[in-house]
């Protein structure tokens, strides 16, 4: 015979895992609702705050060394600073692309920030002691601009070495930035911050560019 | 697709106070400083009776030391600069020209050191001599200085300014030279410290794999045949520009590339 107190302690414990389970299902559908609300707000795109804008590139090619002009719609931020990363960083996915003309490594994610200022501002920021570089620079007002571009340590430290190699990437970005920026006059190049000799033992990263004189002769177009 | 040739129109020229130059050294004074320069090319005619007027050029091979240049796994950039200026000597001075190195060995050297020796030399033609492993056949690189009139006193960072339009001169000769040599040829201009402080005709000649050899740029850039093909054709070159320079009296309106 059974004795109660036995029967008792079984009930009780049947009905609180009876509970325990159906608290533990509730959780789980809750978990559930949580993920898809989750997914559907998660873009399956790229937002498009903007709608897309014509990106004029500057795509550089090692075998003649020379630079063509390149057409393309890309959702862009309506802030200059971050436009201009965005082109620049699709200039550099197209040479880190397999097969291309003027294969360099890293892509977009090698330009950390892209900092207009006006010239005057700029030179003083430059050459003053470090931090300024982004004191109030991101507004692109009207007058000529002065970018300076922050390149990852990474990207300079895989650049392929040579006159012509680094030459043709800091002169397609300055030829690129005053494409789409035409208030941008001036490039100058920081890598991770600081700044630089050179690129890769060749291109002066110590000089003020200036993107007027990286235009090509002949400017055509290919969409 | 539209393409330019991007040395025609892409100077770039230093603006604002320069800053730091890349391998700053000890004496910075000196850039400050202007220094009185002889100017390359304008010694006085040679006297009646006096000996024919030397002609020298001067090879800068780049890099060496702790400064490898570009390098891959069993290539360096300073060896080949080496090597190239080594080779380029013995066929220079078997055609009765002057030759001035910069460097013989593997030695760390300042860009000023260079331009030192490239300046007391009063040459007819420098050349800094480069290599990398991007690119095809030969780059030819003249100072994006924008040219300016010759004067007693010139600013040592930019001395290569008064030389330019030899330079240009010089680079059209070589690039005839070596395209001869059925070699790829590309002409650009580029901000380049050593040769922007140079005032003798220069160019930077930096020696890119073969692409039509079918070998990897290492193994092209290595191979003795390529190398000896370069430097007869850069040997061709400096005996033509000689005729023109000592034959014309002036190197004054060369050709441009
Ligand atoms: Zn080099």
């Amino acid at each position: 015979m059974i004795p109660r107190y036995q029967t008792v302690l079984f009930f009780v414990l049947l009905a609180a895992s009876v509970i325990m389970g159906a608290v533990l299902w509730q959780l789980r559908d809750r978990a559930e609702q949580r993920r898809l609300q989750a997914q559907a707000s998660t873009p399956t795109r790229a937002p498009q705050v903007a709608p897309a804008v014509q990106a004029t590139l500057l795509v550089a090619n090692d075998a003649d060394d020379s630079m063509a002009e390149r057409i393309l719609s890309l959702p862009l931020p309506p802030s200059a600073g971050a436009r201009a990363r965005a082109i620049l960083g699709k200039l550099l996915d197209l040479y880190a692309a397999p097969g291309a003309a003027h294969p360099v490594q890293g892509g977009a994610s090698a330009i950390t920030q892209v900092f207009l200022m006006p010239v005057s501002a700029g030179e003083a920021a430059v050459a003053g002691p470090r931090g300024k570089t982004s004191a109030g620079a991101n507004e692109a007002k009207n007058g000529p601009e002065m970018a300076v571009v922050n390149l990852t340590g990474a990207f300079a430290a895989s650049h392929p070495s040579g006159i012509e190699t680094e030459s043709l990437t800091v002169l397609s970005i300055c030829a690129t930035l005053h494409a789409n920026l035409p208030q941008v006059t001036e490039v100058r190049f920081l890598v991770d911050g600081q700044e630089r000799e050179t690129l890769a033992g060749h291109a002066d990263l110590t000089r003020t560019y200036l993107t007027s004189e990286a235009e090509p002769a002949v400017v055509g177009a290919q969409p | 697709m539209s393409s330019t040739q991007f040395g025609k129109s892409t100077g770039f020229r230093r603006v604002g106070t320069p800053n730091l130059f890349p391998r700053v050294a000890g004496a910075i004074s000196i850039f400050l400083a202007f220094a009185p320069l002889e100017l390359a090319g304008q010694a006085p005619a040679g006297l009646p009776g006096a000996a024919p007027p030397q002609f020298v050029v001067v090879l800068d091979a780049a890099h060496g030391g702790n400064d490898t240049g570009g390098h891959s796994v069993n290539w360096a950039e300073k060896n080949f600069a080496l090597a190239l200026s080594v080779r380029l000597r013995s066929l220079l001075e078997a055609r009765g020209m002057d030759v001035v190195t910069t460097r013989e060995q593997d030695v760390t050297l300042e860009a000023e050191q260079r331009d030192e020796i490239a300046n007391h030399a009063n040459a007819q033609a420098c050349l800094s001599l480069h290599a990398s492993l991007s690119g095809n056949g030969v780059h030819l690189f003249v100072s994006s200085l924008q040219p300016a009139e010759a004067a007693r006193l010139v600013r040592w960072k930019t001395a290569q300014a008064t030389a330019i339009t030899r330079s240009l001169g010089l680079a059209g000769v070589l690039n005839s030279a070596l395209r001869q040599a059925g070699l790829n040829v590309t002409l650009g201009r580029a901000a380049l410290p050593v040769v922007d402080s140079m005032t003798c005709p220069a160019v930077a000649l930096e020696v890119a794999p073969d692409a039509n050899s079918g070998q990897t740029a290492t193994d092209s850039l290595s191979d003795a045949g390529y190398q000896a093909k370069v430097a007869e054709a850069v040997a061709a070159a400096l005996v033509e520009w000689r005729s023109e320079g000592l034959s014309g009296g002036s190197h004054k309106g060369a050709r441009e590339p």
